[in-house]
């Protein structure tokens, strides 16, 4: 097959492109420049797309006799990522830039561009497994990426190899090591690419600006803070709310309401999800006979909890969480997945939660 | 393999590899007082002289650098210094905006640490700049350090009548420095006829090895140093002459000099061939720059194995790796270091609009170029447009 390897540069994305060189296919490496302003050399052990990632990339594309290539995505990114990634956050949500990344650029303008140029599939160093069209988490279940993959459809994974679902990361440091790639030890990368510094809350008073507001508690209905923007907040939030209450208990965001810029807290009984709407939901296959039984997870690195999936009124989800979960905000993606201990958890779908009860 | 990018860099001259091969087996300093040195000191001088008969110039304007970018910065920096240095009111430069980035980014540099002002010319949409516009961009000249006009254009091939922009600028008393990399070999040039203070050559684009070049200077045009060390180059530019380098520079020189009729000959019927066989499968092509016919001073308009094409609707990054994945090796024009493809900033400045310059190709016949290597091209063409179309303009 005429393969994409979409290499950001580091250690994952090299191996995952030397498998699929050893594989037999006919790859050419690409390195999307996604950041409009590119910083010669990286800043600490963050972000992904400094010119010095993409010297490492070509490295390892020199190393394995690939044609490589920069495609300048900066204005995509910015548009369907950067952007989407403010207005969430302006409109009280908590997006996740990975997963609309993966959505969007690597596995529709990326995958778009190079089906248009004749390849038949993009590979990536995404730590999933992917086989007969099914996507499963990875067996490093510290590493597994399936979550930010799930809002991906049976037509994309169709075109998407991972080869590196069904090694550790260990392995995949090792096979590099062998092969003599210079990013082998490269750490691994973290954090939101667009935001090097790891200061979300500055990078969105940037832009934002200061939206100030009150902070209610929910018991009493009273103003207990002012704060300098919703978007400085997730429900669930402990830390960093910026006030304290009376009886000196630990209070939770519980709700952000962007129009009257009101966070609403409170404590830790009232923190807790038993149930999520959600917006229609798509999934990684023929869509699933409702109502059902499956595994949820609400956000990247959550714990799946079982839950019932039913059909709501508006083309949505609703969904029954087994026990109660905190930190559920509009926005984030609720993945679905079917247990299976022994081929790994099955992605099912996702769907953005709206309202979480 | 066809290899379309002569203008990036061109195969090595078998005579030059020879004589290059012969003087690396030997040893000696050029500044050396003994033997060794002597015997490398006259192979460095030889070919300092050869080099200079073949271009027109005088030994001792002969300075050897480490290729077009240092010569080109070493001319405007070192014009621009010592000009100020002489009258301080002479802070502006005067400059095409067609220029490659070895003078532009130099010119910018001025400007943003040292106090530089700077004057733009005005270009035709072939890329060339009138004597008129220069005299005018000129004044009267005083508070001028330097004006900078290239030969020929790396990107779409214009040629400049250097000789008549030098002649305005000397009427005020302002050096001209000319970037002649792509000249050399590929139209007639003649420094001390072209009346140019300076001028940037180097040895890659014309069968010589690459890191070596030469500017040559005018026994009269004062230059601050960038490089201060040996003085070895006229105090203008220090640094251990690299002596095979220089002689394999000569040698190509003299070659690429000596066989530039003929070549031109040759190549301008290839590239002809080239344009008429895209214009047949592709109609809508564009050609940037001159028309292929353009005649300028005596000489032709255009780089005689330059075509540069832009195709609506097709990305040349696209192009490029369809035409890559096929054999056939071609450049979008300018690339940053990371590889981004920006629109070229050449033909953004002839007026082309954006997408324009980001669906371009440059096309650049050399020495080694044949009849199977165009055939070859026509061959792929038609299809990788056609596919390039299909995959869009990336927004």
């Amino acid at each position: 097959m005429r393969v994409l390897a979409a290499m950001s540069g580091g250690v994952d994305s090299a191996v995952a492109a030397a498998l699929a060189v050893d594989a037999g296919h006919d790859v050419t490496g690409v390195h999307l420049a996604l950041s409009p302003d590119r910083q010669t050399l990286r800043s600490g052990a963050r972000g992904c797309c400094s010119v010095e990632d993409s010297h490492d990339a070509r490295r390892v594309a020199d190393e394995l006799g690939i044609p490589f290539y920069v495609w300048d995505l900066a204005d995509r990114f910015t548009e369907d990522v950067v952007e989407d990634f403010v207005a969430e956050y302006a409109a009280g949500r908590t997006p996740n830039p990975c997963l609309r990344c993966n959505e969007k650029i690597k596995f529709t303008a990326v995958l778009d561009r190079a089906r248009a140029l004749g390849f038949d599939a993009v590979v990536t160093g995404h730590h999933a497994r992917l086989a007969d069209g099914e996507l499963r988490r990875s067996v490093d279940a510290a590493k597994d990426q399936s979550y930010v993959l799930g809002v991906l459809r049976a037509d994309q994974l169709a075109a998407a190899m991972f080869p590196l679902g069904s090694m550790t990361k260990d392995r995949v440091r090792k096979i590099a090591a062998e092969r003599g790639f210079a990013v082998a030890a490269k750490p691994d990368s973290h954090d939101i690419c667009f935001i090097p510094d790891g200061d979300t809350r500055g990078f969105l008073s940037r832009r934002l600006g200061s939206l100030p507001g009150p902070v209610v508690d929910v018991a009493t209905g009273a103003t207990v803070g002012e704060h300098e923007g919703t978007y400085g907040f997730t429900v669930g939030q402990r830390k960093g709310l910026g006030v304290t209450v009376g009886d000196q208990r630990p209070r939770y965001v519980l709700g952000i309401e962007p129009v009257s810029r009101t966070v609403t807290i409170g404590t830790r009984d009232l923190a807790g999800i038993g149930e999520v709407r959600t917006a229609p939901p798509t999934w990684t296959g023929p869509a699933p006979q409702l109502p059902f039984t499956a595994q949820v997870q609400l956000r990247a690195h959550a714990t799946p909890v079982d839950c019932q999936v039913s059909a709501a009124d508006d083309g949505g989800l609703r969904i029954t969480l087994a026990e109660d979960q905190r930190g559920v905000a509009p926005g984030q993606s609720a993945v679905l997945y079917e247990p299976d201990a022994q081929r790994g958890d099955r992605v099912l779908g996702q769907a953005a939660v709206v309202i979480a009860l | 393999m066809t290899y379309l990018d002569h203008a990036a860099t061109t195969p090595v001259l078998p005579e030059v590899l020879a004589a290059m091969t012969e003087q690396l087996g030997r040893v000696g300093n050029a500044s050396s007082l003994h033997a060794s040195g002597r015997a490398a000191r006259r192979a460095a001088e030889q070919s300092r002289e050869r080099l200079a008969e073949a271009l027109g110039a005088r030994p001792s304007e002969v300075l050897f650098t480490g290729g077009g970018t240092e010569s080109d910065n070493l001319a405007v920096k070192g014009l621009f210094w010592a000009r100020r240095q002489a009258d301080s009111r002479r802070r502006r430069i005067v400059v095409s905006p067609a220029e490659h980035h070895a003078v532009l980014d130099s010119v910018e540099w001025l400007a943003k640490h040292d106090g530089a002002d700077v004057t733009w010319l005005p270009v035709e949409t072939t890329g060339r700049v009138t004597p008129a516009a220069l005299a005018e961009a000129l004044g009267d000249g005083t508070d001028v350090a330097v004006a900078s006009v290239m030969w020929a254009n790396n990107e779409i091939g214009t040629v400049n009548d250097i000789a008549a922009l030098a002649a305005v600028a000397h009427e005020v008393g302002v050096p001209l420095h000319t970037d002649a990399v792509q000249a050399v070999g590929q139209v007639p040039v003649d420094f001390a006829a072209s009346g140019a203070a300076a001028l940037t050559m180097t040895g890659h684009k014309l069968g010589g090895p690459m890191g070596v070049g030469a500017l040559l200077l005018r026994r009269d045009a004062e230059c601050t140093p960038l490089l201060h060390g040996g003085g070895q180059e006229r105090d203008v530019r220090s640094g251990t002459l690299d002596v095979a380098a220089i002689v394999g520079l000569a040698v190509a020189t003299v070659a690429a000099v000596g066989s530039r009729e003929d070549r031109a000959a040759r190549l301008a019927d290839l590239r002809g061939r080239l344009v008429e066989g895209v214009v047949e499968q592709v109609p809508d092509v564009q050609l940037n720059g001159a028309r292929l016919d353009d005649r300028i001073a005596g000489g032709p308009g255009r780089l005689p194995g330059n075509a540069h094409l832009s195709f609506p609707g097709a990305e040349g990054d696209a192009l490029l790796m369809l035409l890559d994945a096929r054999g056939v090796e071609c450049s979008t024009g300018s690339a940053c270091s990371a590889g981004v493809a920006r629109p070229s900033h050449v033909l953004l400045a002839v007026g082309a609009d954006s997408d324009r310059a980001r669906s371009s190709l440059r096309f650049s016949l050399g020495h080694t170029t044949t009849e199977s290597d165009v055939e070859a091209l026509l061959e792929v063409i038609g299809p990788v447009v056609e596919r390039a179309r299909r995959a869009g303009m990336n927004r």
